[in-house]
């Protein structure tokens, strides 16, 4: 076994809202290895987007300990934070509300070489080209307002974003779910090549167990704030253990094709 | 494709186009199609099809400005459906389609009490039972609550009590899945289907979803680049796919006995 690249350990966080005590996440432990995808599944409001930002110290927990490469990742703050970011990215579920959207395709892929200062000035529209062609778009896209392209072709350049700084580790939080099913499928695709290609790990997290699924190496179900199972997707999907798999596998949609059984 | 008596039309499209106020190109058309009384369809399509324009032309509803080309006659009653009244529709996202200050119970009521002609109070005891009709809990507090104290699946419930507030004989769901979770989507599945099924309603569901729409519906008509592509049985289609739209929207389906796209060591 390689030493993990990620490990949480008893995360908390609660918010307060209308006078109530809502807990978002509850002992919350888990553990990736390089290259690996975690799925993260469960319905809305059982703390999969906490667990997210959490991760990307977006918001800080009440308790716990997150060690990510090797480093106490909560610990960190200031310049050694934000030279740390870049090994773990994150990718929304709205491309459109996580880009300015008067930038062009080409400012945002050379805000993250600029900011962490990966490349020369130089080599900046070669990089982009490069990023570009990596998640499927064409290097003349870099001259595309963000508002022009598709809801695919966003998601594509969010991905290129957080492909820029070369992570170890992506958070890809309901990135799929506003898509079509088609264009779903594309992205789905395009994410396992990546992983493939880099030896990139993935927390994909979902309501969505099919395309959990497809993508995931293991599976965590979550509810009301808990890791209420987690394993094998293989074991997960054939032999859930927990009400929640079992109430998330029923949902899924399946195509019945007549005298198909 | 089993096309519907002519006789029988509910709805009759014929050279139907639409082209948006600003825009060049018709976003619609044209179709010809037919929609019989009392049919369960699904309209399915990627997103741009057209399948929303098509649903939304049906309905009367779409934006001012928009030019019609074609007809679109309505052969069994003779007239247009008045939406509200005749015609039910619902929309994708409830958080936008629902009135944020008004209560539950007005939003409810409203079209009950000018459809209907109720009283204050009859339409307030009317939109209770429609509340518990969706399975919503507590309805009469919940004619109290405003949108904002619901969850998504709640309100889109709320969308759908609306809906149906003055009995029409139609309704039409346009992606109203498309922004919830599986779970609850597929509890409001269930619910359109057993409404529409209990009140002997047409039912137009508008989806990018084959599953769906084959659980829902038994005819499915098939849009691409603002055309009606295809249109025939639902096992038909799912069996035999004829347009290379359906064909995509098949393969792109992911189920749990989808391969996984992940190579993984045998279990």
């Amino acid at each position: 076994m390689t030493a993990p690249l990620l490990e949480v350990v008893g995360l908390t966080k609660s918010f307060h809202s209308g006078g109530r005590r809502v807990v978002a996440l509850d002992d919350v432990s888990l553990s990736l290895a390089p290259g690996e995808t975690l799925g993260l599944v469960g319905a809305s409001g059982y703390g999969k987007s906490t667990l997210a930002r959490v991760l990307v110290h977006l918001i800080a927990p009440e308790g716990g300990s997150i060690r990510f490469r090797g480093q106490d990742w909560l610990g960190l703050n200031g310049a050694p934070l934000r030279a740390a970011r870049r090994h773990l990215q994150m990718v929304f579920q709205d491309p459109l509300a996580a880009f300015n959207p008067r930038a062009t395709v080409g400012s945002v892929l050379t805000d993250p070489l600029r900011i962490h200062a990966l490349a020369p000035r130089a080599a900046w529209r070669e990089e982009v080209a490069r990023l570009l062609t990596r998640v499927g778009l064409a290097p003349e896209h870099a001259g595309r307002s963000i508002l022009d392209l598709s809801g695919g072709q966003r998601q594509r350049v969010a991905i290129a974003r957080a492909l820029a700084l070369k992570p170890d580790l992506i958070v890809l939080d309901e990135a799929v779910s506003a898509l079509d099913v088609a264009v779903r499928a594309h992205i789905l695709e395009l994410l396992v090549e990546l992983q493939r290609a880099s030896g990139l790990a993935y927390i994909f997290i979902s309501h969505d167990l099919a395309a959990v699924r497809a993508v995931s190496h293991r599976i965590a179900v979550m509810e009301a704030g808990r890791i209420v199972e987690s394993g094998p997707a293989a074991r997960i999907v054939r032999a859930p253990e927990s009400a929640a798999a079992r109430a998330l596998i029923a949902a899924v949609p399946h195509l019945v094709r007549e005298k198909q059984g | 494709m089993i096309p519907p008596r002519a006789d029988a039309s509910l709805c009759r499209l014929r050279g139907l186009g639409v082209r948006y106020a600003g825009s060049a190109q018709p976003a619609l058309g044209p179709i010809d199609f037919d929609i019989a009384a009392g049919e369960r369809l699904a309209i399915i399509g990627e997103s741009g099809s057209g399948k929303s324009t098509l649903a939304r032309a049906i309905a009367g509803l779409l934006p001012a400005g928009a030019a019609l080309t074609g007809t679109l006659d309505w052969p069994a009653s003779g007239r247009r459906p008045h939406p509200g009244r005749d015609l039910g529709y619902v929309f994708q996202d409830p958080g936008q389609s629902l009135n944020p200050v008004l209560t539950i119970g007005e939003q409810v009521t409203e079209g009950a009490r000018r459809h209907l002609g109720l009283s204050a109070r009859a339409a307030r005891a009317h939109a209770a039972d429609l509340l518990a009709q969706v399975q919503l809990p507590d309805p009469g507090r919940l004619l109290a609550a405003y949108p904002h104290q619901l969850s998504g699946g709640q309100r889109q419930r709320v969308a759908i009590a609306a809906a149906i507030a003055a009995g029409p004989a139609i309704l039409i769901a346009d992606e109203v899945t498309s922004a919830l979770d599986t779970t609850v989507q597929a509890a409001i599945v269930a619910l359109l289907d057993a409404l529409t099924r209990d009140r002997g309603m047409t039912l137009i569901f508008v989806t990018h979803d084959m599953a769906l729409a084959a659980q829902l519906a038994d005819r499915i008509a098939v849009m691409g680049a603002g055309r009606l592509v295809e249109a025939g049985r639902a096992g038909d289609i799912l069996q035999r796919p004829i347009s290379a739209e359906a064909r995509r929207l098949l393969d792109a389906h992911i189920d749990l006995d989808t391969p996984p796209l992940i190579g993984e060591a045998a279990p």
